[in-house]
């Protein structure tokens, strides 16, 4: 599984990163909506977990465009904000249960993770 | 008082809790006051007036009638006596004009002129001629009075200085009452002689019994000295005196009131007869004249305390339910305004948690994962792995910030959704985790608390957050009221087919009567100024109706309080989403 992080906070992504790495899974990491793009150019991705708040480029504008190069790819949205508003929105473009409050605890974050590639699985 | 206490509107002892020291906007004991006392005063004082009047109007013409017809009766009954006496006068003047005082010394010539007079004239008893000395000289009658001298007599004296004179009644030989009537005729020369005459009295007595008199009063003559001269029906026989005092000379006819013996008032119409002794008399009893006034009168006095009574009662009516639905629509305005006040405060409150809460997680984040990321390091790492301190350090930090984002995210929950949203919810869960909020006071004061719920209490579907709210609002209220170590018992029962009840019972000092119909209503508070906002009942009260249930609350002052809380089981409101659950709701 490779998953891409972009979050503004450099600091919990590249922790964040470092930590599902240990646990073997293949994470890049970026503060910017622009770089993910690109990473995404290169790369594929399983799963990308997005910050809903991002400089220029909104979470949920984000995953638009990511959607539009990688059709497969399943999303999962952090947040330190708990609107309801925001939530609507969000849960709107992804599955059901994939947009988490931060702080969020890595396994949750990585049973999150494998219930969306179980699901995939499912329906080819 | 049991029919005050039923009949008092609502409103009366109401005080605006709310306005503290200043005046409220509204008084509304004082406004019934004003109300009541100004539409009565316009209507009753008017209505008092108008028949004050009519009564005076109404009594005066009454009397003025009574003294006009005492008065009409009075003159006639004067003319008439006067015309009577006049005419006899009138007879005997033209007797001594037409005789010489030759001529009248014939006793045949006087014996005829006496047959004449009583043929022409009733009444007439006997002639006599007196002459200049005062014998009498001839005489004609049944007695034998010739060469009577009245010389010294005093009404002989009156005749010759007046020329006429009528005498008082008396009772002559034949205990039959008489009058005298004398007049004097003065002879060329210088002589004089008098003829007199004796009048039964018989004739007064046709003259006076008038029918209208007879009717509602009497009438008769007196002299001067107040004794009847004629029979009366009610004042005596004839030569007793009256119990009337004897009236002020007058040339006129007067009407006057006056009071007899018997203490009764009497309407008395009297006239001088002129030139003879007598005062005629027309004594009615004002009580009787008055009868068909008293009947009037009575009528007039009923309509008007009937027609009080009515608009008293009217516009006490009209008055209580005026200010009564004013009380009601202040009482829904001020709740309405708590209300909105209430939530406004819970948006702004939700908006600067939901904000602090955001700025506090980004950050949050960050320790979590790097506490991670050395917890992750160091289990790699056997001999760190093994250092239990280590391991125990890290393991507090994580803890802790799983502590810190409970918080953050209760503090998100805050942001209160408008609607009413339901969920499964297990009463008894609920309570224990409101009761959880409270573990430390409840800890600190030593309460015992107990917690049963029946078993055939079924889920409910309502709003877990009112819930919560609700539960919160109530326990602290019996927290407050209780002393340290004291006893709360929590009871989960259901109530109806499609209700269920949580009954809270403390053994707290109680709410005295007079305020427990009162404390749901906003700001009644009996600890304020001791942290009490007299909100949390109020807001509570709102809730549960938000959830379509009812809360009541009985209590006894030193034994304790029980607040009953009915919920139906299914509450209509928003299903609620998995955002609720994404903030760990």
């Amino acid at each position: 599984m490779k998953v891409l992080l972009v979050d503004d906070e450099h600091e919990l992504v590249s922790t964040l990163a470092e930590r599902l790495t240990l646990r073997g899974i293949e994470a890049d990491w970026t503060v910017s909506g622009e770089e993910a793009l690109s990473l995404a150019e290169k790369n594929t991705y399983d799963v990308a977990v997005l910050d809903v708040k991002l400089p220029r480029i909104s979470g949920l504008e984000l995953k638009r465009r990511l959607h539009a190069k990688r059709p497969a790819m399943k999303f999962i949205f952090m947040t330190g904000h708990g609107s309801e508003e925001d939530f609507r929105n969000y849960s709107a473009e992804t599955s059901e249960g994939c947009y988490l409050v931060k702080p969020v605890s890595i396994e949750d974050l990585i049973r999150t993770m494998n219930d969306l590639m179980k699901a995939s699985e499912v329906k080819p | 008082m049991a029919l005050w206490k039923t009949l008092k509107p609502e409103f009366w002892d109401y005080v605006d809790a709310a306005a503290g020291p200043f005046t409220p906007l509204f008084n509304f004991r004082r406004m019934w006051q004003l109300a009541v006392l100004l539409t009565v005063g316009v209507a009753v004082v008017p209505l008092v007036g108008i028949t004050a009047v009519d009564y005076q109007v109404t009594q005066k013409s009454i009397e003025s009638e009574i003294a006009l017809r005492a008065s009409r009766l009075a003159s006639n009954t004067r003319r008439t006596i006067s015309f009577f006496l006049e005419e006899r006068r009138a007879a005997l003047e033209y007797i001594v004009r037409d005789n010489s005082f030759e001529r009248l010394n014939d006793p045949e010539r006087l014996q005829a002129i006496l047959n004449n007079l009583k043929s022409s004239f009733e009444g007439f008893t006997d002639l006599g001629v007196i002459d200049p000395l005062g014998y009498q000289r001839i005489y004609v009658g049944p007695y034998k009075l010739e060469g009577v001298d009245y010389g010294g007599q005093a009404w002989y004296r009156e005749v010759l200085e007046r020329g006429v004179y009528v005498s008082d009644v008396f009772l002559g030989f034949r205990q039959v009452p008489h009058l005298i009537i004398a007049v004097k005729h003065e002879v060329g020369s210088g002589g004089q002689f008098v003829l007199r005459a004796t009048l039964d009295t018989e004739q007064f007595n046709h003259l006076i019994s008038y029918p209208e008199v007879a009717g509602g009063g009497d009438a008769f003559l007196i002299n001067r000295a107040g004794k009847l001269q004629t029979p009366s029906l009610s004042h005596g026989n004839v030569l007793d005196t009256i119990s009337l005092p004897v009236p002020e000379p007058s040339p006129n006819t007067e009407v006057i009131e006056s009071t007899d013996s018997r203490n009764q008032l009497n309407v008395v119409g009297y006239a001088y007869i002129e030139k003879t002794p007598f005062i005629l008399m027309i004594v009615k009893n004002k009580k009787d004249l008055m009868k068909p006034w008293y009947t009037t009168r009575l009528q007039l006095m009923g309509f008007l305390a009937g027609s009080i009574t009515i608009i008293l009662a009217v516009i006490l009516g009209v008055a209580t339910y005026l200010v009564n639905k004013i009380y009601l629509a202040d009482q829904r305005r001020i709740t309405m305004l708590h209300q909105v006040e209430y939530s406004n405060k819970m948006v702004t409150i939700g908006r600067l948690a939901a904000g602090v809460a955001h700025e506090i997680n980004n950050p949050l984040a960050i320790i979590n994962e790097k506490a991670g990321l050395i917890k992750d390091l160091f289990s790699l790492r056997p001999d760190c792995a093994r250092d239990e301190k280590l391991m125990n350090t890290v393991n507090a930090i994580i803890v802790s910030v799983e502590r810190c984002a409970k918080i953050t995210r209760r503090l998100l929950g805050f942001m209160r959704n408008t609607g009413v949203v339901t969920e499964g919810i297990d009463l008894k869960e609920t309570i224990h985790e409101v009761l959880g909020f409270l573990n430390k006071e409840a800890e600190y004061r030593s309460f015992h608390i107990s917690v049963h719920a029946e078993d055939d209490v079924p889920q409910i579907t309502s709003d877990r957050g009112r819930l919560q709210e609700i539960f919160l609002n109530v326990i602290n209220n019996s927290f407050a009221a209780m002393q340290d170590g004291g006893h709360l018992e929590i009871t989960v029962r259901r109530a109806q087919e499609n209700s269920v009840a949580v009954i809270i019972s403390d053994d707290g000092c109680g709410i005295p009567k007079a305020d427990l119909e009162r404390v749901f209503e906003p700001f009644f508070s009996t600890r304020t100024g001791k942290g009490g906002t007299g909100l949390g009942l109020s807001i509570t009260s709102g809730l549960v109706q938000e959830l379509g249930g009812r809360i009541q609350v009985d209590s006894e002052v030193g034994k304790g309080t029980s607040f009953t809380i009915l919920l139906p089981i299914r509450t209509e409101g928003k299903e609620k989403t998995s955002y609720e659950g994404a903030l760990g709701r």
